[in-house]
């Protein structure tokens, strides 16, 4: 099994201009080792990270847009893997983070816990579906999450994290989403300018 | 005296211009047998709009807030049960995130002529109660000579940062 803390500080490393849709348990620790601008936190809808991130996806064509999804909530929005397939940006990678718990609710188990995402995604149509559990696999894999054409689908089978209640209150905030806001601008504005000068 | 003749017909092209006049370029639908023919199936015809069909209408809120980060606008097109069925997501995202959602809700059921409030209906009779609850702007698009509020609706949508509701009370045509 994969520890989620050492996954996340990978791709800290490794990531620029990437907008990271994170929700829930995973956008806390997260938040916690990259409070970076291009952050975008999906919280008090449940399930919705991955539509959120699909419209930034189409809207950002210049950004590979990272879903951090949790298991729990993939399942309450099943069909957006269907949705994301038919839209099917080049840009979107979905990666799922299983822990076969409502982490962020308690720590009570999923209805099933034998859910194969991976294999979900592949019957949905997504471009590419990967499931990792070992962190070489992780390391090994990196390349492709952070390069390869999507829409890529990524289940990592984590520890589960830290219980307990944690602070959704500073992510919810305007000012966030206004920074958040600001930022893809400034980046598209960047891109257009280097565009123009090719 | 003359009956006005577009008071008692709403046609579904009408609709669509007064959506691409507000600059919307997105239509992010689950099918509603109310505007099944009349708007959906003409949208989907329609090469200057793109239709993006999704599985739940929750999934429309999510989507249309993102897209609106980047300048495009949207249109979330459902029946009132779907509308219904996303309301967590039309609370948390569209009202306390303070998001230009946009939605067009089909009555299905709703008798022309009839204000939803008094509709047979239980469902359709609910619709503006809960809207007014959660402060969402609504405007009834009954027949052609209501059709004037789509674009002003979804420009202050957008404009302050704040959900709007289109209730489609008569089937188009």
């Amino acid at each position: 099994m994969l520890d989620r803390m050492k996954c996340l500080g990978l791709l800290r490393e490794r990531i620029t201009k990437e907008i990271v849709v994170a929700t829930y348990s995973t956008a806390t620790d997260w938040l916690a080792i990259a409070d970076r601008p291009l952050n975008y936190f999906s919280f008090g809808a449940m399930g919705l990270a991955s539509s959120h991130g699909l419209g930034l996806a189409i809207a950002h064509p210049d950004h590979r847009v990272l879903v951090f999804d949790g298991d729990g909530s993939l399942l309450m929005n099943l069909g957006t893997l269907v949705t994301a397939t038919a839209v099917a940006p080049t840009n979107f990678v979905h990666v799922v983070w299983h822990n076969g718990t409502y982490e962020a609710n308690g720590g009570h188990p999923l209805p099933s816990t034998s859910v194969r995402f991976a294999e979900l995604a592949r019957a949905a149509g997504y471009r590419k579906a990967l499931q990792i559990s070992d962190m070489s696999a992780f390391e090994t894999s990196l390349d492709a999450i952070l390069s390869e054409d999507g829409p890529l689908f990524v289940e990592l089978i984590v520890e589960q994290g830290q219980l307990g209640p944690r602070s959704y209150a500073d992510m919810y905030s305007a000012e966030r989403r206004e920074a958040f806001r600001q930022a893809v601008k400034l980046e598209a504005g960047a891109s257009r300018h280097a565009g123009s000068l090719q | 005296m003359v009956r006005d003749p577009t008071a008692d017909v709403l046609h579904g092209t009408s609709v669509i211009d007064a959506v691409k006049a507000a600059d919307i370029s997105r239509i992010l639908a689950v099918p509603d047998l109310h505007t099944s023919a009349g708007l959906l199936a003409r949208i989907a015809d329609d090469p200057t709009l793109q239709l993006i069909r999704v599985c739940k209408e929750d999934e429309t809120i999510g989507i249309s807030a993102g897209l609106s980060y980047g300048s495009i606008r949207s249109i979330c097109l459902f029946q009132y049960t779907g509308f219904l069925f996303a309301m967590n997501a039309i609370r948390a995202v569209a009202v306390e995130q303070s998001m230009p959602i946009c939605m067009m809700i089909g009555l299905l059921g709703k008798e022309p002529g009839v204000a939803p409030i008094e509709s047979s209906r239980f469902g359709v009779r609910i619709i503006e109660p809960i809207l007014d609850q959660l402060g969402i702007e609504h405007h009834l698009i009954e027949s052609d000579t209501d059709v004037g509020a789509i674009q002003p609706a979804i420009e202050a949508a957008y404009r302050n940062h704040r959900p709007t509701a289109l209730l489609i009370g008569r089937r188009p045509i």
